[in-house]
């Protein structure tokens, strides 16, 4: 049969591309020729809008980039903000921003197994994803009030101490995903349909996902060794004993696997932190209307979604005079016509899914 | 008994039976699938209508009523409103060659529970329930839109595919009984002693998976992939039209069930004929014994739909000529020599 070349429309309202991203596909017969994403379709203004309130305000609508992990978006900025004014965070703290950030990486991992695989039809896993990620959305809840945009970190320390009720807490939590997880794998790790639409598929070598500038777990799963809690610790990392680990094809099924190795690597972490967990302060002391010196300073951290930075400009003021993102998700969609072209439509959905990316960091 | 009963009141009622039954067991269908599945994932599900939620199809279908009813500017409209009706009209007229069980004797008369009774039945009801790839095509076409275009297109592939296995399988069944008529191979069944499930696995096994993949349910419902097609071929529906859809697949599975119950799974008997200890089986009407078997296909549709990822299309087409046709071919080869030795 022949066919013409189709564009094909995808979104901003389909069931899935997480969010409102516009795809303009050229298909050809179902092989897809051209990927090409259309964004703004939530862009809010952020970067401009942060300009005009205090660096204590902008922190909780940092809340609202990545939605799913707000909290590695509230450790970004401080952090920037921090090295900017030289504030010194205490060692407790420091500690518990860990347990935070993993446990919000463990939340978004967890979030993001369940939306591939639904991408997929498996549509028991999602509810599967969602049921180990509700445990610890009911820990930040318990910690700080919220559950989505949770703002538990601000510039200086965290929001409040971890007492221990809450260290018991975590712990069971923590003890219950390996079950859930186990769950999960079950059904999906030798699935030969799950296999047959993950493995080889999205490929992308290590030379190409550097060239794109990948980060994160897809740049992980093609053998890149690169991990900024290991490679440039921040917050205390380098007292912790984890792995980083790797994948060898870079197609959809590696990204996968190393999400979930990343799950139970960052089990281990927030073990150790609550073991290790410091006495002092859970913040240090800084003034509520804060005025930072003239200068520019830049931070990066490794976000669920890859490498999450904040270069932020001070003009003496107490507002900032600019702060420019670097939001992983937005970096990591550039490859996606790379790795989709030549591939069949079907796969588009669980290419796009594998990067997994959040709309609200890619327009701001 | 007079004439008018026999000739009148009870045809009439048989066909208002033939309407309700589907529907009373689509109804049930919905409930259950969405039930079930909440419950195998850990979730409620509807549990507020009705007791335990019995009455949310209902409330569905209400809801449904009221809809607005959409048909953009640029589709084929006497397609477009067509093609529904001819989805359900197959599923539906198919249900009047399916016996519900033995004839009921009442002094002189005996009321058999099925419409029509024909020597090629197996053919009528294959041929009808194939029809339905019609109504997807020119559903998908009329929309002129370009996912429920893709939808129909690869639902036709896929229909068409698999009729192949499915006509292969139900051959064998036709050689073994030496019938093509419903209710002969359920007595076949009886007189020889054991169903043909046991006898023929393998053309159970094809039959099963290819009617899964011809009534577009998981792992193989890629002409409404909702992750890639948002709803394939039916995505411009809307309202009534798209509850007709919705419930001609429903139709459609109780009736590939009941398919699989008569051919394979002895109809309306009663489980181990042979055994004398279970006898009282047999006291149990015949009707409850199919329903129950269906009711175990029904669940086992929502099952598999639970636990696998959905196929790629490539893959789906692969699976159909590279292992079940050939598989298919094999077995009705062993079937028919076996059956012209023995």
């Amino acid at each position: 049969m022949a066919f013409r070349e189709i564009d094909l429309n995808m979104g901003p309202q389909h069931p899935s591309t997480h969010g409102v991203l516009r795809l303009k596909l050229a298909v050809d017969n179902e092989v897809v020729l051209r990927v090409e994403p259309v964004l703004g379709y939530l862009h809010r203004g952020m970067e401009k809008l942060w300009e005009s309130l205090t660096y204590t305000q902008v922190v909780p609508l940092t809340d609202r980039l990545d939605y799913l992990a707000s909290l590695s978006n509230n450790l970004a900025y401080c952090l920037a903000v921090e090295k900017l004014a030289g504030i010194e965070v205490p060692k407790r703290a420091q500690y518990i921003r860990v347990v935070l950030a993993e446990l919000q990486r463990l939340a978004s991992h967890l979030a993001w197994t369940g939306f591939m695989a639904n991408d997929i039809g498996a549509m028991s896993v999602l509810l599967y994803g969602f049921e180990a990620r509700e445990d610890i959305l009911d820990v930040f809840e318990e910690y700080c009030g919220a559950r989505l945009t949770v703002h538990g970190i601000r510039i200086g320390g965290a929001v409040r101490d971890l007492d221990a009720p809450l260290i018991a807490r975590i712990r069971t939590v923590l003890e219950r995903i390996p079950k859930r997880l186990a769950d999960i794998r079950a059904l999906l790790d030798e699935n030969r349909i799950w296999k047959e639409r993950t493995v080889g598929i999205g490929r992308i070598s290590a030379a190409d996902a550097i060239d794109y500038g990948l980060t994160g777990p897809p740049l992980r799963a093609s053998g890149v060794a690169w991990d900024m809690r290991r490679d440039i610790p921040y917050s205390s990392y380098g007292d912790f004993d984890f792995e980083v680990p790797l994948g060898a094809n870079g197609d959809v099924y590696d990204r996968y696997l190393v999400r979930l190795e990343e799950i139970c690597q960052s089990i281990r972490i927030v073990g150790q932190a609550l073991d290790g967990l410091p006495d002092g302060d859970c913040a240090a002391r800084v003034p509520r209307i804060l005025r930072i010196p003239p200068g520019e300073a830049f931070h990066t951290i490794e976000s669920p979604k890859g490498v999450l930075g904040f270069t932020i400009r001070s003009n003496g003021s107490d507002k900032p005079e600019r702060v420019k993102m670097k939001s992983p998700s937005f970096i990591n969609l550039q490859s996606l016509e790379h790795m989709c072209k030549g591939n069949l439509f079907s796969d588009v959905v669980g290419i796009l899914g594998s990067l997994d990316i959040v709309l609200g960091e890619i327009d701001k | 008994m007079t004439p008018f009963v026999a000739d009148v009141l009870i045809p009439v009622g048989k066909i208002v039976a033939v309407i309700l039954y589907p529907m009373i067991m689509v109804v049930v269908m919905i409930w259950l699938e969405r039930r079930v599945v909440a419950l195998m994932q850990g979730r409620l599900g509807p549990n507020r209508v009705g007791f335990q939620g019995v009455l949310q199809p209902v409330a569905d279908a209400v809801k449904l009523f009221f809809k607005e009813d959409i048909i953009q500017r640029q589709a084929d409209r006497f397609l477009f409103n067509i093609s529904p009706v001819l989805v359900m009209f197959s599923s539906l007229l198919a249900f009047c060659f399916i016996p519900l069980g033995e004839p009921l004797r009442f002094g002189t008369y005996t009321l058999t529970l099925w419409i029509a009774e024909s020597p090629v039945g197996l053919l009528i009801v294959l041929g009808l329930s194939t029809i339905s790839v019609f109504g997807v095509i020119f559903g998908g076409w009329a929309s002129n839109s370009k996912y429920p275009l893709m939808g129909a297109l690869r639902s036709v592939i896929q229909i068409l595919s698999y009729e192949i296995p499915t006509g292969l399988t139900v051959l064998t069944v036709a050689f073994v009984a030496r019938s093509m008529d419903l209710v002969e191979i359920v007595r076949r069944q009886e007189s020889s002693g054991v169903w043909y499930g046991f006898l023929m696995p393998v053309s159970f096994v094809v039959f099963w998976i290819s009617a899964v993949a011809e009534t577009n349910r998981a792992p193989f419902d890629l002409p409404e992939a909702e992750s890639e097609l948002v709803a394939g071929y039916h995505t411009e529906y809307s309202g009534m039209k798209f509850a007709y859809f919705y419930m001609a697949e429903y139709a459609h599975m109780v009736l590939v069930s009941s398919l699989v119950v008569i051919l394979f799974f002895g109809g309306w008997l009663p489980p181990f004929p042979g055994v004398t200890a279970l006898r009282f089986l047999h006291a149990v009407p015949g009707f409850v014994w199919y329903l129950v078997k269906i009711m175990f296909f029904l669940y086992l549709y929502v099952w598999i739909r639970a636990t696998f990822p959905r196929y790629r299309f490539d893959s789906l087409i692969r699976l159909v000529w590279k292992w079940l046709i050939p598989l298919s071919l094999a077995n009705f080869l062993i079937v028919a020599l076996v059956r012209y030795l023995l």
